[in-house]
């Protein structure tokens, strides 16, 4: 199995504050891999770098074997162009806690616009494609509502849907049922499952730790900046190891 | 508990019905009757109103005025012709300047230092001079280049450029830019941040974000404040008389100064202005009305309805009283 993302003692502040202090880290091809933690301790904003919503203050985060944000020729790191960050930003899709979908577009322009703006994909294969895709999260019926009409799990699995139709490598998940109803959870979490199931390599920011237990491969424990604890989602969730983990664990549990 | 549920299908109906039932069959909730606040100080300002109205009807029909002169005047071919000019310079300059304001707005917030800075510098100026005194430069121009020479594009003396037309468009306009690029700014702003996360994340760029993603939502914040610069644009148009374009005032002033009815064609002006600016209100109402949508619960009421609502409330309130 090859690295999907490393991460090599990342460092990340925001001014002053230092929130990520060196984070070391292996995400295989096809594995879901949990980050959990309490709120604060930087497993967001880690996320975040993955695609370079954040830039990186010190170490080293490859996605896929190239380096993140910048190209290394000898000794010396050059930024690239934004144009060749949006380039890469293609292969990793993204769904976010709040679910950020273009209000001004319907669900099926949603998922439609990235493919035709960014690939150049014919109108009428997008539209093809996209209901594809909104039927495989179970919103086939819901193509021509705006997201202003939807429930917010059905948001979220439209913003699944409109992540997926750039054909990612990796998707990334950030809290994506924090800002749900308890009852639309469990929606969001199948066509995760699904997700899962077909292959796909997971990033996930989460504090369901059914879910992390049941479909997670690998599970790290983040708090204050730093990995306090990784392994099997099953050995860390019912044997922790570390003190702080378990006084988390009996809080969240 | 068991006997609850023994109880429920045989004698009465299902909870649910139950509960609506009794409400239904049972006494109706008693009416409140209560005195009303008395509003006299409604009553006694409306009366000062109505008075001081009168006075000033009074003065004005005893004033030296030709009313028929007023009457006369408002449909002549010049006067019209002045009126229709002076829509015109406002239509064009208020699309210079919303369309040099969206572009001024965009490089403000450019990453890009030197496009900020631009923006900045003529937002400075264009926001820190009078418009009149603006007009003004424009229009004396030729006084220090007095031919206009791009190199190989274009030559031309500049009394043959500057026509008080352009005066009067590059003066309102530029002017009018730089107001309305404050406007897409905080349009521009107003827009979730996470809106151009989601599209950088799925690999598009800064135009195409731009254009596809913030500006059509910013659009909602922008309209509004528009109309009501156009509103404006029309009344400072009358500026423009200082550059010697023939619009309202000018071509009104000119039937003044020749008739000796100066107050007379100034009425006439005020009547057009105020019919244009009235009419340009309701449409600025109902944009403001279309763009509310989706934003606020409930809609304002359209005109008719708040007459409506208005009259309705003085009838009950003289019943009352």
């Amino acid at each position: 199995m090859t690295a999907m993302v490393k991460s090599e003692g990342v460092h990340k502040s925001f001014g002053q504050v230092e929130v990520l202090k060196g984070i070391d880290l292996e995400v295989n091809t096809g594995e879901v891999f949990c980050l959990i933690g309490p709120s604060g301790s930087g497993k967001s904003t880690f996320l975040r770098c993955i695609n370079h919503l954040e830039k990186i203050n010190a170490g080293r985060l490859y996605v896929d074997g190239y380096l993140v944000g910048y190209r290394q020729k000898g000794d010396k790191l050059y930024e690239l162009k934004d144009s060749e960050v949006a380039l890469k930003r293609r292969d990793i899709g993204m769904v976010f806690q709040r679910f950020n979908l273009f209000p001004h577009m319907t669900a099926v322009e949603n998922v439609m616009e990235a493919p035709i703006q960014v690939k150049g994909v014919k109108k009428a294969d997008a539209r093809d494609r996209a209901m594809e895709l909104l039927e495989r999260v179970g919103l086939g019926d819901k193509a021509k509502n705006y997201p202003s009409q939807l429930s917010g799990g059905q948001q979220q699995r439209v913003a699944i849907a409109r992540a997926l139709a750039m054909d990612p490598k990796l998707m990334l998940f950030d809290e994506p049922t924090s800002a749900l109803d308890p009852e639309l959870v469990g929606d969001v979490l199948d066509v995760m499952r699904d997700l899962a199931e077909s292959g796909m390599t997971m990033v996930v920011v989460t504090h369901e730790m059914g879910f992390a237990r049941e479909v997670g491969d690998s599970l790290v424990f983040m708090d204050g900046g730093v990995v306090v604890e990784s392994g099997n989602p099953r050995d860390v969730l019912t044997d922790p190891q570390h003190e702080r983990t378990k006084s988390f664990l009996s809080k969240v549990l | 508990m068991t006997d609850k549920l023994d109880k429920s299908p045989s004698d009465t109906p299902p909870p649910g019905d139950s509960v609506s039932a009794g409400a239904a069959s049972g006494p109706a909730p008693e009416t409140i009757k209560a005195i009303p606040v008395r509003h006299y100080g409604r009553w006694i300002s409306g009366v000062i109103v109505v008075a001081l109205l009168v006075a000033l009807g009074i003065a004005f029909s005893q004033g030296n005025i030709q009313w028929h002169t007023v009457s006369d005047q408002l449909f002549v071919s010049s006067v019209v012709q002045g009126a229709g000019r002076t829509l015109l310079i406002s239509i064009l300059a208020m699309i210079v300047g919303v369309v040099l304001g969206i572009l001024l707005a965009v490089m403000r917030l450019s990453k890009n230092p030197v496009t900020s800075t631009v923006a900045w510098l003529y937002i400075w100026f264009f926001r820190g001079t009078p418009v009149y005194v603006q007009l003004l430069l424009w229009f004396n121009l030729a006084l220090i280049f007095p031919v206009l020479n791009l190199g190989p594009i274009y030559k031309n003396n500049m009394t043959d450029v500057m026509t008080p037309f352009m005066c009067a468009l590059l003066g309102l306009g530029l002017n009018e830019a730089a107001y309305m690029a404050e406007i897409c700014r905080a349009g521009l702003l107003a827009v979730d941040e996470g809106q151009t996360e989601a599209a950088q994340a799925l690999g598009m760029s800064h135009t195409k974000t731009l254009f596809r993603i913030v500006i059509p939502q910013a659009m909602r914040v922008i309209v509004p404040p528009t109309g009501n610069e156009f509103i404006n644009m029309l009344k400072t148009s009358s500026l423009v008389y200082a550059v010697t374009y023939n619009e309202l005032l000018r071509s009104t002033s000119a039937i003044g100064s020749t008739s000796y009815a100066v107050m007379e064609m100034l009425f006439v002006a005020s009547i057009w202005y105020l019919a244009m600016t009235s009419v340009f209100s309701v449409f600025q109402y109902y944009l403001e009305r279309y763009y509310a949508r989706g934003s606020s619960r409930s809609l304002p009421p359209t005109v008719f309805q708040k007459i409506k609502a208005n009259l309705i409330g003085l009838g009950s309130e003289r019943g009352k009283g």
